[in-house]
């Protein structure tokens, strides 16, 4: 019997002000899995994140995408978390006057809710909470600033990780959570999100450099370039790819079609 | 126009004996006011200051003035809508009149004065001819002028020198009118040297009515007043206001207007910093819905060296309801080492919505730091689909994002029964019904 996969993308198109960054992606993932999706700046990492997650300004022109074998496009953002998809931003919204933990319980119990479950109450969440901080050394301080407002960059992705750890999603979907971060950061978050793999759980990691692989370590690693998926393999790829650089990758799909920008037929 | 100017102008005629009672100096100013009014006449658009507020709709209607010593069935409505908590200290008045059996004065320093305006003029309280109609220009504002005409009731504050009054002093004006009424509410705080009191003006009511108030607050030298105006008045009613402060050495004035109620409203808010080391801070927020329409206007006046000023307005316009803020704020020559900002920021929830922001600055000093900003935007979509991203529904998101423009004014509110307050009157009013509590 055939494993449903937990992410399925067929032949993805997809605008962004009328200008067409996803050209055709395929991918498929399954539950337990890691993987990782490496590329350039402008290949269309970042576009890919934002359209799994339901990101309104982004038009899907083509293909399809089956999360847990059902249509996910046709979801709003809110149904795509109650489903279980979580995606850590890259650039996460300061939003003043919000209270970080007043957020993430209206939100936790907006998913509860949806699902039937009973909602928390203050004192079980904030219990929920507190050991969720620890796995990424989050301060408690944090608990009660507005969201991200006057976070550092590192904080801002810290802050995405115990999120992610809080709401436990089915699929989790990290746009480039290593960037800006020192070592001891990166290590940190990479301990966080290293204790919520499990095998009912899978994540697809974006990431530009090598380096976060070597603390989470993907079952599959795939390249983009110029809005398709230029080169799939094993987690070796990542160290092939560190050697040789991106124009390696892009002078491969160049050669496969010749005219820059040409679509598939 | 055909406007409703004779009718109030026989209505003085037939009450002037029975509002003159205060004594002589009471007439003349009366009488004064009257003519000044029918001199005015009612502001129209062509003047600057009523540019964007235009009060046909109240001057084609002519109000009674309200006489009638009818109880109200709905006071324990309206003021469980606009106070819900206890109070210690509260005035009551049903359509502009003092009712004391629903008023208690629980928690005021020996010395302090809370009187009914009515009151402190049948008992001719000095203070009252000292101050009455002195600040509140009514040359020059022809609603004032209504009011300093007809003003029979309303409230006397009256803080001694050091004493310090801890528990807020609330003033509800409750209206319920089951024909056009107007009444003029008329308050009174003259804080002595050293003191400090807060008080609440609330104004809550149904039906058409229109509320036309004014009140002058005199500081003295190292005084503070913390003063909070609750706008909540029905959506077929008239809010227009006149606050008034004159401000001397050093003393602190603060002032916190929520305005949320009534379908045509103006309230205007002057201060005159008119000793060295004055400052006031001026905090406002309107909620703007259906067809309202919310006019802000305010003048601060820097007469005199090292008086500081801020000033941030806050609003939310959604349906097809208008705002508009109005922020003068003047540096006189001799107002050197003046420091002053003013933001005015405003979120526009539907396309139909509008909102005028006019800030004014006119600086005749030359050492002087002055900042001011107004912006008007929607609601951010980023921000809209980070937290959609996180499960929150489209409509939750929405509002929790326009609390959240607006929490910073009710953070401003020092006072944490008042904030409470304020915090659940503005909740009330969002799109989703969202339980806030202190967002801990």
């Amino acid at each position: 019997m055939t494993q449903v996969p937990m992410l399925e993308i067929k032949n993805l198109h997809a605008t962004v002000a009328d200008q067409e960054i996803l050209k055709g992606i395929n991918l498929s993932i399954n539950p337990g899995e890691v993987h990782a999706i490496m590329g350039p700046n402008g290949s269309g990492k970042s576009t890919l994140a934002q359209v799994l997650a339901g990101r309104e300004s982004y038009q899907v022109t083509a293909g399809e995408v089956l999360y847990q074998g059902k249509n996910l496009l046709e979801l709003p953002p809110e149904e795509r978390a109650v489903a279980g998809i979580f995606l850590a931003f890259q650039y996460p919204v300061e939003i003043p006057g919000v209270g970080n933990l007043y957020f993430l319980r209206t939100a936790l119990n907006a998913i509860r809710r949806r699902r039937g479950l009973e909602e928390l109450d203050p004192m079980d969440f904030l219990a929920l909470a507190k050991e969720r901080m620890k796995r990424v050394e989050l301060d408690q301080s944090f608990m009660n600033r507005s969201v991200n407002e006057g976070f550092s960059g590192g904080e801002k992705k810290r802050n995405e990780v115990f999120q992610l750890a809080v709401l436990e999603p089915k699929l989790a979907i990290l746009d480039e959570t290593d960037s800006g971060l020192d070592i001891d950061a990166l290590r940190i978050i990479a301990k966080g999100v290293n204790s919520l793999r499990s095998k009912d759980r899978a994540m697809l990691v974006i990431t530009h450099y090598q380096r976060l692989l070597d603390y989470i370590i993907p079952d599959r690693v795939h390249v983009m370039a110029n809005g398709r998926i230029a080169s799939s393999g094993g987690k070796e790829l990542a160290l092939e790819l560190e050697k040789k650089g991106y124009s390696w990758i892009e002078e491969q799909q160049g050669s496969k079609a010749p005219k820059a920008g040409a679509r598939a037929p | 126009m055909t406007d409703s100017r004779e009718s109030y102008l026989s209505q003085f005629e037939q009450a002037e004996r029975q509002l003159v009672r205060g004594g002589d100096w009471l007439a003349r100013i009366r009488r004064s006011a009257i003519d000044r009014f029918r001199e005015l006449g009612f502001p129209t658009p062509r003047l600057e200051d009523w540019r964007f507020t235009n009060v046909a709709p109240i001057a084609s209607v002519p109000f009674r003035i309200s006489a009638s010593a009818r109880t109200l069935s709905s006071t324990e409505s309206l003021l469980a809508r606009g106070l819900g908590s206890q109070a210690p200290n509260l005035l009551v008045f049903e359509n502009g009149r003092y009712r004391p059996t629903r008023s208690r004065l629980a928690d005021l320093p020996e010395g302090a004065t809370v009187l009914s305006f009515a009151e402190a003029l049948r008992e001719r309280a000095p203070s009252v001819e000292a101050h009455f109609a002195r600040h509140a220009a009514y040359e020059a504002h022809a609603f004032a002028a209504l009011n300093t005409a007809f003003a029979e009731d309303g409230a006397l504050i009256q803080i001694p020198k050091g004493s310090v009054v801890s528990s807020p002093i609330y003033l509800a004006f409750l209206s319920d009118a089951d024909k056009p009424s107007l009444s003029n509410p008329r308050v009174l705080i003259v804080a002595a040297e050293n003191s400090a009191a807060k008080v609440v003006e609330a104004y809550f009511g149904q039906g058409e009515y229109l509320t036309n108030a004014v009140t002058e607050i005199v500081l003295g030298q190292g005084a503070s007043v913390e003063h909070y105006k609750l706008q909540g008045e029905g959506e077929e009613a008239s809010h227009i206001a006149l606050t008034q402060v004159q401000q001397e050495k050093d003393s602190r004035f603060v002032s916190h207007s929520l305005a949320l109620g009534g379908r045509l409203v103006r309230n205007e808010i002057r201060v005159a910093l008119d000793a060295e080391g004055a400052e006031c801070a001026l905090n406002g927020l309107y909620l703007a819905s259906g067809r309202q329409h919310l006019d802000n206007t305010t003048f601060i006046d820097h007469l005199k060296p090292r008086c500081t000023s801020r000033e941030i307005y806050k609003g939310i316009v959604g349906d097809r309801a208008s705002a508009v803020f109005s922020g003068r704020i003047l540096v006189r020559p001799d107002a050197q080492k003046t420091d002053s900002s003013q933001t005015n920021k405003n979120l526009l929830l539907s396309e139909d919505a509008t909102v005028d922001s006019k800030p004014q600055l006119a600086i005749y000093a030359d050492d002087v730091k002055c900042t001011h900003g107004a912006t008007v935007g929607q609601i951010d979509e980023a921000s809209l689909f980070y937290l959609r991203s996180r499960g929150l529904p489209a409509e939750q998101a929405r509002a929790l994002l326009t609390y959240a423009f607006a929490s910073d004014i009710v953070r401003r509110v020092e006072s944490a029964s008042i904030r409470a307050q304020v915090q659940r009157l503005v909740a009330a009013r969002l799109p989703a019904n969202l339980v806030f509590e202190e967002q801990q």
